[in-house]
């Protein structure tokens, strides 16, 4: 054990934890979302994460960027980062949309077992995540480097770059926005009825399906940002990076209490973190032993994750 | 008396001309069971889709000229390429093995592209008696699991983590290096190797996720920035060596990445970019495409519409092993197999023959450092055996 190693880095590790952290925290908003209105897994959102991803970098390239232009000046940086958010949030959006009206929404109406969406979304998820890589020839496709990775500054010694700052930013923001959302707009107070009492809802005049869309559609657009953010920091994508990544963050959800909003980012950001420290002190082939470990231990004490689920309960 | 004698030779001589023939029909009469030279089949077994096929399509296209030249030479009598996509990985090896064993055609196999799919099919072959020369393999190991229809078209490891522990060492002359593998069984051994030569020169070493698996290396990153070292080596293949190479430039690290056969591609530089990738050097116990005998070079331009890459020249040359075997009459495995432990000959990239455990002679064996110069993957020199 490297305990040096550790303490001496554990600035720099910190903030690179937290910034990987935060993506797994936007992809979970996905799982927990979904899982809060439907008691469903949705295993195909690690590919509604990819499809932002990609549709992030093919704008790029529309506009003739790749992985060897440079851009400058920060009226086009923030122009090509705000059409290429749009655009993978619409993609995503829309891939988590078919992903329900296509996968789901049948059996949902023939009543089918808890089995069969299981069943459909991991084929789902293969089927998509397959179609990227035919179409890629399964290679690596290059994003131009949009934000500088040289340190703006310097914070008790650990220098602080503007990927990390856009990262953790962009990320806090679209939960603020996405908890003010369920919390405060009428739709919002839908999707908690339906978390809550799907049948009651709909007696109350609650349209289930419209519900159920919404739930879809705002997953899959936080899914699309953080694609972007992945592209801008990792700046090379695969169609196969999905499946970890999503398995990551339906770890960090379940960390945090899936079901609940404010539990996807405190597990999301936990989770980042604990794997950056786990690489310090074990060395990184340890990274997810210690990641999952972390989360075993903990549901042993804490079943319900550490801010225990509540979408339906209006605690979040 | 000497009219006699003449008869009498010329009598042998007939009879041993009509017993050649029925020697011949009676070996072709067999053929139709087994085999025959004509419609036999050789294989490329290797990663031809998959986040590491780069290598694998550089190698089947170099086969495919192989197969090309010797069908438009005997073209009574073609050969036909049977190619296996084993995505580089190990779990889907056995499987496509069996494949390969179970199709009666196939008489000779080049490939497994990588050692760790070669891991796992060898036993497969070595049961089904089919010989497989793998161009790209490089993991000592392989050699020593006396399996007997295993044959390396290149040196192993063994010649090329000293080669580039030896030039970290001398060429560079890096005091301080850091040593990066990706946990396989071709990565690890060649860190093994490099870490050897440097001994204490090693001042950290970590271990990531190999296969696509990682994208985000900012803990060792975080740890190779912190122990500011001249060198870095990574033993793996080129997707993640590209991240690292452009997560670590992207942190300020300016240290040169030093790499093995794996990351020896084009590809490289576009998992890094084009600056980051700048100055890396990559080994190879092979001698650059450019440096390859003969029209090799404009043939397989020809054929294939692009350059020849790493190992296109290694695995064209296995083929020809096989081909050549083919020609003889070798229409049998087990007469392919003997065939080929008893080959010595030219090829376009080196001279062959196969010592115990089917390792290429070591005396044959050359290893060559290149370096990324403006986006391109040029030849720097033949490291010098030390």
């Amino acid at each position: 054990m490297d305990f040096d190693g550790l303490f001496s880095n554990i600035g720099t590790l910190t903030t690179t934890g937290l910034t990987q952290g935060a993506i797994y925290a936007l992809v979970a908003l996905g799982y927990t979302l979904v899982y809060g209105v439907l008691r469903l897994i949705n295993f195909a959102h690690s590919e509604v994460f990819i499809a932002g991803a990609f549709a992030a970098i093919w704008t790029w390239n529309g506009f003739g960027l790749d992985q060897d232009s440079s851009v400058t000046g920060l009226g086009s940086i923030l122009f090509y980062l705000l059409v290429a958010m749009i655009v993978a949030a619409i993609a995503s959006a829309g891939t988590a949309t078919v992903i329900e009206r296509v996968a789901y929404r049948p059996l949902r109406k023939r009543n089918a077992p808890p089995l069969a969406f299981l069943i459909t979304a991991i084929g789902a998820s293969i089927a998509i995540s397959e179609a990227f890589g035919v179409y890629t020839r399964r290679l690596p496709q290059g994003a131009p480097q949009l934000v500088s990775p040289k340190p703006l500054f310097h914070l008790f010694g650990v220098p602080i770059d503007g990927v990390q700052l856009l990262t953790i930013g962009a990320a806090l923001a679209m939960m603020i926005g996405l908890d003010l959302f369920i919390n405060r707009s009428r739709t919002g107070r839908g999707i908690r009825a339906v978390a809550q009492d799907p049948n009651t809802a709909a007696l109350m005049g609650v349209n289930k399906d419209r519900i159920i869309l919404m739930v879809f559609i705002a997953g899959g657009s936080m899914a699309g940002v953080a694609g972007l953010l992945y592209d801008v920091r990792i700046q090379t994508l695969t169609y196969s990076v999905g499946f970890l990544l999503g398995l990551k963050a339906f770890t960090a959800a379940v960390l945090g209490g899936i079901g609940n909003l404010r539990g996807a980012l405190v597990g999301g950001l936990l989770l980042g973190v604990v794997e950056n420290y786990a690489s310090g002190l074990f060395g990184s082939q340890w990274k997810d032993f210690a990641a999952f470990a972390v989360l075993v231990v903990l549901l042993m004490f804490r079943p319900t994750g550490l801010l225990g689920e509540s979408l339906g309960r209006a605690r979040a | 008396m000497r009219q006699k004698l003449a008869r009498v030779i010329g009598g042998v001589a007939m009879l041993a001309l009509v017993a050649g023939g029925t020697a011949c029909s009676s070996g072709s009469d067999e053929e139709e069971a087994g085999g025959s030279a004509c419609g036999s089949k050789i294989a490329f077994f290797g990663a031809l889709t998959g986040s590491s096929a780069a290598l694998g399509i550089n190698e089947k296209n170099g086969v495919k000229l192989a197969v090309d030249k010797y069908n438009k030479e005997n073209a009574d009598c073609k050969v036909e390429l049977a190619e296996l996509d084993s995505q580089g990985s190990p779990d889907q090896a056995p499987g496509l093995a069996q494949k390969a064993i179970d199709d009666t055609k196939i008489l000779g196999v080049v490939g497994p592209a990588y050692s760790g799919e070669s891991e796992a099919a060898g036993p497969l072959f070595n049961e089904a008696g089919l010989v497989t020369i793998t161009a790209s393999a490089t993991n000592p190991k392989l050699a020593q699991q006396k399996w007997k229809t295993f044959f390396r078209a290149v040196g192993n490891d063994l010649s090329q983590g000293p080669a580039a522990g030896s030039y970290i060492k001398n060429v560079l002359k890096a005091d301080k290096a850091y040593v990066i593998d990706d946990q396989s069984a071709y990565g690890a051994g060649l860190a093994d190797e490099v870490k050897k030569v440097l001994g204490s020169a090693v001042a950290g070493s970590d271990k990531v996720q190999g296969e696509g698996k990682q994208t985000d290396f900012s803990a060792v990153v975080t740890k190779v920035k912190a122990a500011n070292v001249k060198a870095i080596f990574y033993g793996g293949y080129y997707q993640e060596a590209g991240l690292i190479r452009k997560q670590l430039t992207a942190a300020g690290v300016t240290a040169p990445l030093i790499a093995g056969d794996g990351v020896n591609d084009g590809a490289y530089i576009t998992s890094a970019g084009q600056a980051a990738a700048e100055g890396t050097i990559l080994t190879c116990p092979c001698q650059p495409s450019t440096e390859a005998r003969g029209s090799f070079a404009a043939d397989y331009k020809a054929l294939n519409g692009t350059d020849p890459g790493t190992y296109s020249d290694t695995a064209y040359d296995a083929a020809n092993i096989l081909l050549a075997g083919i020609k003889a009459g070798k229409t049998t495995r087990e007469g392919l197999l003997e065939f080929v432990k008893g080959y010595s000959g030219e090829g376009v990239a080196a001279s062959y023959k196969f010592v115990e455990g089917g390792e290429l002679d070591p005396a044959q064996v050359k290893v060559w450092a290149f370096k990324v110069t403006g986006g391109k993957v040029v030849p720097d020199q033949e490291i010098p055996k030390s």
